[in-house]
């Protein structure tokens, strides 16, 4: 690690003001990204923006029609929330399967939206679940903020204060881990509200979380995981590496799908 | 059985310290002054050095010293060495290249070490390092074993990568077995290269006693003599004398710690040059590039077998990996801790090995838990699983009709099996296992859309290594004897002086079991003392699971001594005939009498020396003994792994576990059942999880846990751990050793039980979801096209 240094905001609007007060300043939310990869010395920002005092970016509860999450919650928190177990069970389930439990204690929603890691869990939900993210200027549709791998809509000053989820009938969400780092090698997450459906993958797209339509068409005329039967996924627009090939990663999205289905 | 001695599951002495924080690890240790080492390693996997410039490192802040091979030569500092000398077939020796500490011109995998910066802090080092310029000429990488003769040459002294071509046995006796086969099985097989992953890495700090022109050495070895021994005679640093090498609490080695490496040797080089003490700390990144590797091998074998389901002969033709440098002991180990294994537990009449091992520009290869055993067991123990199979026989049966059955039993390649009852072992596996159900569980899993499969590793290992005259006939550079000092106290208290080290073995407790059932005094008035070349004699340390047989023979033979010089005082204190005394349970008695001393009267009185004449019986109580092992210990035993496979996505679970294990007699057997519960941890994740995967231009690829998957505690069932006892004849205390059983028998249990399960044969290690997936979509297009 490089020296750097530590800015503690203590409110959103100090936390926007000191970054644009200082040349390549980053944001620190739980940091299980951001901190290795500064001890590895692959990334070296002169200035840390340390969110965990800001108590405007913490809180989980439910607003009328929706699950309010706000961006310095733990994964801990989410997956142990009663208000999100009552919510969407499945959005617990899922805090509840990220990294391991020191990740989970340190690790935060609006961290991981903010990075879309293209294996993390959260990008899948946020997509499937139609959920708005809220920043410190606006609010975009899940839709518009995940833009390709590691890259968000963010714009220079903009912060990840919220991610509000609207209520689905039915949720579920289907792991395959990377059985080293714990990512998702596919997680396919699964959302029917009235007649519309949603699947999200993680994990597998070359670009990122993307939605499955064609699963989506099968599965507003029939919520069946045998809907998905015979549906295939192109390999060459999906990743491979040593731990998966890209057939193998379009085979498991097929099973997660399903078996998310099933569960839901 | 005393309730601290011999036999007794007694907590560990030593876990108090490790659990509350208070163990004293290298990192643990500061002293004054101590300045702070970084390497500059290379990034390039084969590359000429043109030049380095160190000039702006050399000025940035807090660098006390930057170091370069140059500064190596110049002081004559000598390279590492391997110390077991191969002859190829034809009786040329092995090519051995030089192995300098610091790069001479040229580096050979990544991670080789171009220089080292000493600074005030660690930060300091690392950022200067990053000044120094190096112009190198990139070569083209040699990787893996298919190609690696004909890759570009990387050692001057090695043309086409090839280090040694070995063999052993009888080829001719074996050709004509083969000739007259009823029936031969075949079988390709890789041996995974795994990275050791002790919890605590590596770590240094040299000093520099100016006073008495000496040296000291606080490192994570295994062996701190032999360090001392190498540090000294070979790469020249001091002399023995004037060298003291302190290995104290260390956090696991599983023989990655064994073998003298570059940094160690520079913080203490440096030390002299500098005044300062240095200190070195690897990082995890470091030790995935660093540490020595194990296995690494690619095998093709054959069995031949007759009409009756008899092996007649086997044949094994295996490249050996050995990395860019010849590691301390890396020679040995795809040679004679292999090819001597590979008889297994059966009456197999003639054998033929031939091994050649290859240099590649990736990190050494070296011993690594089981150390050429595992690799053995997995070519034996596949093969003859696809033998039973391709006969059509039940695969405890084929192993039961071949089994060794009388002892002594000399195999063909070397080894003379002296004690053991193998169908023992597999029939309580077999029992404890309920094997009788499988059939019914495996319907159970099936009705849940789930493959199962069962299977058998009936192992054999060489432990309690070794006869000092027989290795050295193989070409073993040193003795494998153990030493030990039994130092009793005026009070009573003893202090056991070893040569071996623990390293995460638990000697403080059993070692102490043996003293305490022996001399019938408490546990807790006995210490173990080890790691330390300025308190204890030499010693050979403690891998190849030795320190049992070998370590603990030793000890016992000072027992012997220090008994018979006590009952010698005890004569004088009971004036009675030496031949009258006995002791038993802590006392001295005078034989038909009421008369009798206790232990620690006895002690005091050798050492106030009122009662006898100090010139007819010396003085003090303390004794020595080296103990030079009379043939290898050979532990066995039969694990059966069961296990779900989910054919949609692969994934495997394994259901369950027995292991029944022949370690002759046990010291504790809570620690004996750890121990075999730590290496099936580490055979599972060799079978299911591990591998160390380098790309085409030589990076490690699975330079961190989050590629390179560790097994977890859910990888894991639950252990089902029986024990079988024949004692071992070859030593005093009948034992033969267990440290490395568990992971030696593992990964083919694992393989047979997962072929078993998706119905083919063609499954390699680490057995990944995808690789189980493939075969288990094979097994069905087969069954479909059948």
């Amino acid at each position: 690690m490089y020296a750097f240094t530590h800015h503690s905001a203590s409110s959103v609007s100090d936390a926007v003001s000191t970054l644009g007060a200082n040349e390549d300043a980053k944001f620190l939310a739980g940091g299980q990204t951001l901190l290795p990869t500064m001890k590895q010395r692959l990334a070296a920002p002169p200035h840390l923006i340390d969110l965990g005092k800001v108590k405007e970016l913490r809180g989980i509860d439910v607003q009328g029609d929706k699950l309010v999450i706000k961006a310095m919650s733990r994964h801990y928190d989410v997956a142990t929330s009663d208000a999100v177990k009552n919510f969407q069970p499945g959005l617990a389930e899922l805090a509840g399967l990220i990294g391991d439990p020191a990740v989970r204690h340190r690790g935060t929603i609006g961290g991981s939206i903010a990075n879309n890691d293209p294996a993390a869990d959260y990008p899948a939900a946020c997509l499937a679940l139609g959920a708005t993210i809220v920043t410190n200027k606006r609010k975009l549709a899940a839709e518009d903020f995940f833009t390709g791998l590691f890259s968000t809509a963010l714009e220079d000053n903009e912060i990840v204060t919220a991610v509000e989820f609207p209520k689905a009938d039915k949720f579920k969400y289907m792991k395959f881990r990377n059985p080293a780092s714990r990512y998702a090698m596919v997680g396919v997450a699964v959302a029917k509200t009235g007649g519309t459906v949603r699947v999200a993958v993680t994990g597998a797209g070359s670009d990122g979380v993307f939605r499955w339509k064609a699963a989506e068409e099968k599965l507003a005329q029939n919520f069946e995981k045998g809907a998905l039967e015979g549906l295939s996924i192109d390999p060459n627009t999906l990743n491979g590496d040593i731990h998966g090939s890209r057939e193998y990663r379009a085979h498991l999205i097929g099973v997660m799908a399903k078996r998310a289905v099933a569960g839901a | 059985m005393s309730a601290t001695g011999i036999g007794a599951s007694i907590p560990r002495q030593e876990d108090h310290r490790f659990i509350t924080g208070k163990g004293r690890y290298v990192d643990d240790i500061n002293r004054p002054g101590q300045a702070y080492a970084f390497f500059l390693r290379s990034p390039h996997a084969h590359a000429n050095i043109n030049s380095i410039d160190i000039k702006a490192a050399e000025s940035a802040p807090g660098v006390v010293a930057v170091y370069t091979g140059d500064d190596i030569a110049a002081d004559k500092v000598g390279g590492l060495i391997c110390g077991w000398l191969i002859h190829s077939k034809d009786g040329s020796p092995m090519n051995a290249g030089p192995h300098p500490v610091l790069a001479q011109g040229k580096v050979r995998y990544v991670g080789d070490h171009v220089a080292v910066v000493i600074a005030e802090t660690l930060a300091q080092a690392r950022d200067a390092s990053e000044k120094i310029e190096v112009d190198y000429e990139v070569l083209p990488a040699v990787v893996d074993l298919a190609s690696a003769q004909s890759g570009a040459q990387i050692h001057d002294v090695a043309p086409n990568n090839v280090v040694y071509d070995w063999h052993l046995g009888d080829k001719a006796a074996v050709d004509k077995a083969f000739a007259s086969a009823k029936h031969v099985t075949k079988l390709e097989l890789v041996n995974n290269r795994l990275v050791p992953n002790p919890m605590e890495p590596r770590a240094a700090v040299g000093e520099y006693e100016e006073g008495t022109d000496s040296l000291v050495l606080y490192t994570t070895s295994q062996n701190p003599h032999v360090a001392r021994l190498v540090l000294s005679a070979f790469i020249g640093l001091a002399p023995e004398h004037k060298f003291r090498v302190i290995a104290p609490d260390v956090g696991g080695g599983f023989g990655s710690k064994i073998f003298i490496y570059a940094e160690e040797t520079i913080c203490v080089w440096a030390a002299r040059k500098i005044r300062r003490p240095v200190k070195w700390n690897c990082d995890r990144t470091e030790a995935f590039l660093c540490d020595a590797h194990g296995r690494d091998h690619v095998t093709h074998a054959e069995l031949a077998t007759d009409a009756d389901g008899k092996i007649t002969a086997l044949r094994a033709s295996t490249k050996a990996n050995l990395g860019a440098y010849l590691s301390t002991f890396a020679s040995s180990v795809p040679t004679y801790l292999y090819a001597p294994l590979l008889s297994g537990q059966y009456n197999i009449p003639a054998i033929y090995a031939e091994v050649k091992a290859l240099y590649t520009n990736t990190a050494p290869v070296d011993a690594y838990r089981g150390a050429g055993r595992p690799e053995a067991t997995f070519v034996i123990e596949r093969i003859v699983e696809i033998a039973s199979r391709e006969l059509g026989m039940d695969p405890a049966e084929f192993r039961r009709k071949n089994f060794v059955t009388t002892f002594p039993h000399q195999t063909p390649v070397i080894m003379c099996y002296d004690a053991g009852d193998y169908d023992a072992s597999l029939k309580k596996a077999q029992e404890i296992h309920d094997t009788a159900g499988f059939a019914k569980r495996k319907a159970q899993s099936e009705s849940q859309g789930k493959l199962r499969g069962l299977g058998y590793s009936a192992y054999i290992e060489a432990c309690g290594i070794a006869p000092s005259a027989a290795v050295g006939s193989l070409g073993a550079g040193v003795g494998l004897w153990e030493s030990a000092e039994v130092r009793v106290n005026p009070i009573g208290t003893v202090e056991i002086l070893t040569g071996s080290h623990s390293h995460g073995q638990g000697h403080e407790t059993t070692f102490a079991q043996l003293v305490s059932g022996r001399l019938g005094i408490p546990i807790d008035n006995v210490s173990i003392v080890h790691g330390d070349t300025d308190k204890v004699q030499m010693g050979m340390g403690t891998y190849g699971s030795r320190s049992g047989a070998v370590g603990m023979s030793a000890i016992f033979k000072a027992l012997e001594k220090v008994e018979a010089k006590a009952k010698k005082v005890a004569a004088h204190v009971l004036e009675a005939s030496e031949g009258d005394i006995e002791f038993k349970e802590g006392k001295f008695t005078v034989k038909g009498t009421d008369k009798s001393a206790d232990w620690g009267t006895i002690a005091l009185q050798a050492y106030v020396a009122h009662k006898f004449n100090g010139q007819e019986l010396e003085p003090g109580l303390k004794e020595s003994a080296f103990w030079d092992p009379t043939n290898f210990t050979f532990p066995a035993g039969v694990h059966i792994c069961e296990l779900e496979v989910d054919p949609a996505t692969g994934s495997t679970t394994i259901e369950r576990w027995t292991a029944v294990d022949d370690f002759g007699n046990l010291i504790n057997p809570m620690i004996v059942e750890g121990q075999v519960h730590g290496g099936i941890a580490q055979g599972v994740g060799q079978a299911l999880l591990e591998a160390a995967i380098y790309n085409d231009e030589g990076q490690l690829i699975t330079a961190s846990f989050m590629d390179y998957c560790m097994p977890r505690a859910h990888d894991l069932p639950s252990y089902a751990v029986g024990m079988t006892t024949t004692p071992c004849p070859s030593n005093p205390l009948g034992i033969k050793g267990c440290g490395e059983a568990g992971a030696i028998a593992s990964p083919p249990a694992v393989i047979n039980a997962l072929t078993n399960a998706v119905g083919h044969e063609n499954l390699q290690m680490p057995a990944t979801p995808e690789r189980v997936w493939k075969a288990a979509q094979g097994a069905r297009l087969r069954q479909a096209a059948e």
